[in-house]
């Protein structure tokens, strides 16, 4: 057939790549939105239980404009999810001929949680004026509880890749029994799953309050801009602390089952004790170059112990070695860098908070929120890099390597490059959109807009 | 019935919500295309816009429950459907990109010449996803989906009977949609919207017919085994779809307000189950059985219990979300 297979760029191990980066690009671009699909609701709750509890109309107006946003990024979301699952089929099919009876359970259930929200979200975004205020309210809080479900589940599914557990293969290699249950609670949900949630918590917080955070440096110090940034910083600046333990945590736990993913990230040649903790730097056979090492921190963060011993590249066979070791020490280094520097931010908002009642009168501090948004995104990505890179060769690690998944069909690096551009646009135009609705509000200004959320119902014109 | 037929069902059942409601909003997409310059389908677009806003995205969720159900009880056949048909799957995937993102954008723009973008985006793709959804059925049941996956990526589908039934697939969506629009139109009072939609799923009715026809021809010469079984097994199945489409086309034309919804979902409804028992016991015909590709029984398990918690808390969620959409309590323009 096959005008496509003339293609130069068609050949297979060509496709590993090319299939690789188009998941990678189009699961970074998705995972965002996801973010805002699990914290935005609650976030969103806060400010309306706030308007309505307190009469706060700045906190209501604030809940109606972030519903309206998020009508806008969900929409965006549920379609580029969508093409996630399209992708498992079009780009790894051996992937889950193999074990999409196992791992696939995880995903029947999302698919519950997505319905719900989906429903329940449309239910609170479009039941504004209509619904009695505090029912209104009620409506949403399916969203909060569905998008932690869901998350558990699509990160569930993602653990067991990198901790399979829960079937029985016969000789040839065919899963012939499964058990869902040690499915979804294999040993990498336990820490991947509440690390992935606060982090959808950060990233929303802290990108919600960066929006605010700009418009007052430029000038827009009104309440409804404090509150806007207040609340959102709030919750990000609660899962920080929380996120610095559960992250170190989860680090220990790639330590010890998964080891070659955690010698990579950490530049580790040789297995052995009093093991150097390297930041940056680039990792070479002859160790690091360029970065600042501490003699036994490695060890120590292992194990409470200089004399741990860690498992080195030298001990890994070289065909199930992750491939790009800077890349993964780096995104490592990144991700715990902006934490750490997020984890500032949440302490000095903390103490000003509580000394004060306000917010630090700096503007180095808005200056500091407004790139924690863009922050706590890049470490997210970051950490998707370090999980993902981390497991290659592997896609099912230890049991199916991502060659052996891919898909054979032709033409992937222009389906790649095609897909590229098209979210390009769709970013583009979403972020336009949005500026548009926050233009639009601000020339409003502080008025009411006609009938305004929870008038009665003679007041709406229909 | 064995605990594959049961999830095979199961399957079924997604894909009659997932033609009814997101079937429809496919076809509201047509009817906005083709409703004329800017201030002539003002109104139409206005009505579409309104009844489609707060339901597509549930709607859109039972294609994501097809997928999944699909993947893990039947992961051969998912796989094999995927590495064969990702040409016509790749572009549907594209529709439904750009129709999401259209749709939510047309609102959200101020400029007239954006809006219209952003609503001819939506308007096109909503005919490009079904029907290159209706060729990868088609191509399934003519037995062009080899059960070990990457059949060829072109000839499987450029065939006359996934192309009619792809042509079918748009022309079902426009027929279901003309129908609950006229419900709509016929719910806000205004009786011009009410014949316009009228006439319009009255021609739809006729051009569906036609495809339906002109595909069982193909069926007959390139689907054999699905074709005998569907004219012996399957037939009650086909008398009760074409009563129901002959009742409704006599409803339309005396011009009564009989309710119109309940016998298009019926003809609908008939059609896809029809060709469920015409495959059975096949997911591919004539390669691979369902209990071929079933996978083991405590993930069919797992399936009926998400299956089952779906009839417990999400049809009963979705009812309340038409409900709350039928009765005026949720509005487009938020």
């Amino acid at each position: 057939m096959p005008p496509l297979d003339l293609l130069p760029l068609a050949a297979e191990s060509s496709n590993l790549l090319a299939a690789r980066n188009q998941m990678a690009f189009t699961l970074g671009f998705h995972i965002v939105l996801a973010c805002l699909g699990v914290a935005l609701p609650a976030t969103i709750l806060v400010a309306n239980y706030l308007g309505l509890k307190r009469g706060d109309g700045d906190a209501m107006e604030l809940a109606r404009r972030w519903s309206k946003a998020m009508a806008v990024t969900f929409a965006v979301g549920a379609v580029t999810g969508t093409v996630l699952s399209f992708e498992f089929g079009l780009l790894w099919p051996e992937f889950m001929d193999r074990w999409g009876g196992v791992f696939g359970v995880a995903f029947a259930i999302e698919g519950i949680f997505f319905f719900l929200e989906a429903i329940f979200l449309a239910v609170y975004i479009y039941g504004w004026k209509r619904l009695g205020g505090w029912a209104h309210f009620w409506s949403g809080v399916p969203m909060v509880i569905t998008g932690i479900g869901g998350a558990f589940s699509v990160v569930a599914a993602n653990a067991w890749m990198n901790q399979p557990q829960g079937f029985t293969l016969n000789a040839a290699g065919k899963v012939i029994d499964t058990d869902p249950v040690k499915v979804l609670l294999n040993p990498a949900t336990g820490y991947e799953v509440p690390h992935m949630l606060l982090a959808a918590y950060m990233v929303t917080g802290f990108l919600v309050a960066s929006i605010y955070a700009v418009g007052m440096l430029k000038g827009r110090r009104d309440r409804l801009h404090k509150l806007g940034l207040v609340i959102p910083l709030t919750i990000a600046c609660i899962a920080t602390p929380i996120q610095l333990f559960v992250g170190d945590t989860a680090a220990r736990e790639v330590a010890d089952h998964q080891p070659a993913k955690f010698a990579g990230m950490e530049c580790i040649e040789e297995s052995g004790t009093h093991q150097t903790e390297w930041v940056g730097g680039i990792c070479t056979d002859d160790g690091v170059k360029w970065g600042i090492g501490i003699p036994d921190l490695d060890s120590f963060l292992v194990g409470w112990s200089a004399d741990t011993f860690v498992t080195g590249l030298n001990d890994i066979p070289e065909d199930e070695q992750p491939p790009a070791n800077t890349l993964l020490h780096l995104s490592f280094d990144a991700m715990v860098g902006i934490g750490t520097a997020l984890m500032g931010l949440a302490l000095w908002f903390g103490f000003v908070w509580w000394k004060k009642r306000d917010i630090p009168q700096t503007p180095w501090f808005l200056r500091a929120v407004s790139v924690s948004g863009i922050g706590a995104i890049v470490a997210l990505w970051c950490g998707w890099i370090v999980t993902e890179v981390g497991r290659q060769p592997w896609i099912v690690q230890g049991y199916m390597r991502t060659e052996e998944a891919v898909t054979e069909a032709g033409g992937i690096w222009f389906v790649f490059g095609f897909v590229v551009l098209l979210y390009a646009a769709l970013g583009t135009i979403a972020v336009v959109v949005l500026r548009g609705m926050s233009r639009r509000w601000r020339e409003q200004g502080a008025e009411p807009e006609v009938g305004g959320p929870y008038a009665p119902q003679e007041e709406v014109a229909p | 019935m064995s605990k594959a037929d049961a999830a095979a069902a199961i399957l079924w059942v997604g894909a009659t919500f997932y033609a009814l409601f997101g079937g429809a909003d496919f076809g509201g997409g047509f009817w906005d295309l083709i409703a004329g310059g800017a201030e002539r389908g003002e109104r139409p677009r206005g009505l579409i816009q309104n009844s489609l806003t707060p339901v597509w995205e549930a709607n859109h969720v039972w294609l994501i429950f097809i997928i999944v159900i699909l993947w893990t009880a039947f992961p051969p056949a998912f796989s094999a459907i995927f590495s064969t048909l990702y040409v016509p799957i790749a572009l549907a995937a594209l529709g439904i990109v750009l129709r999401g993102a259209g749709f939510a954008f047309r609102k959200s723009f101020e400029g007239l010449s954006e809006r219209r973008a952003a609503g001819a985006t939506f308007a096109i793709s909503s005919l490009l996803t079904p029907f290159f959804m209706g060729t990868v059925v088609g191509a399934i049941a003519a037995g062009q989906v080899p059960a070990d996956g990457n059949g060829d990526a072109f000839s499987s589908w450029i065939q006359p009977l996934p192309l009619l039934i792809g042509g079918m697939f748009v022309a079902t969506g426009a027929y279901l949609s003309g129908v609950f629009l006229v419900g709509d139109a016929r719910r806000a009072g205004d009786d011009e919207l009410e014949r316009y939609f009228e006439r319009r799923a009255l021609g739809a009715a006729v051009v569906a017919g036609a495809f339906a026809v002109a595909g069982l021809v193909a069926l007959h010469s390139e689907a054999r085994y699905v074709y005998d079984r569907l004219v012996e097994q399957g037939l009650p199945l086909v008398i009760l779809s074409l009563l129901c489409g002959i009742a409704l086309l006599a409803v339309l034309l005396r011009g009564g307000r009989r309710p119109l919804r309940p016998l298009a979902a019926g003809a609908v409804t008939a059609v896809i189950w029809g060709w469920g028992v015409a495959q059975f016991p096949y997911l591919l015909p004539t390669s691979l059985r369902i209990d071929q590709a079933a996978a083991p029984d405590p993930t069919m398990t797992i399936v009926f219990v998400v299956f089952g918690v779906a009839a417990v808390l999400v049809l009963p969620s979705l009812a309340l979300l038409y409900t709350l959409s039928q009765r005026d309590l949720l509005e487009s323009e938020h």
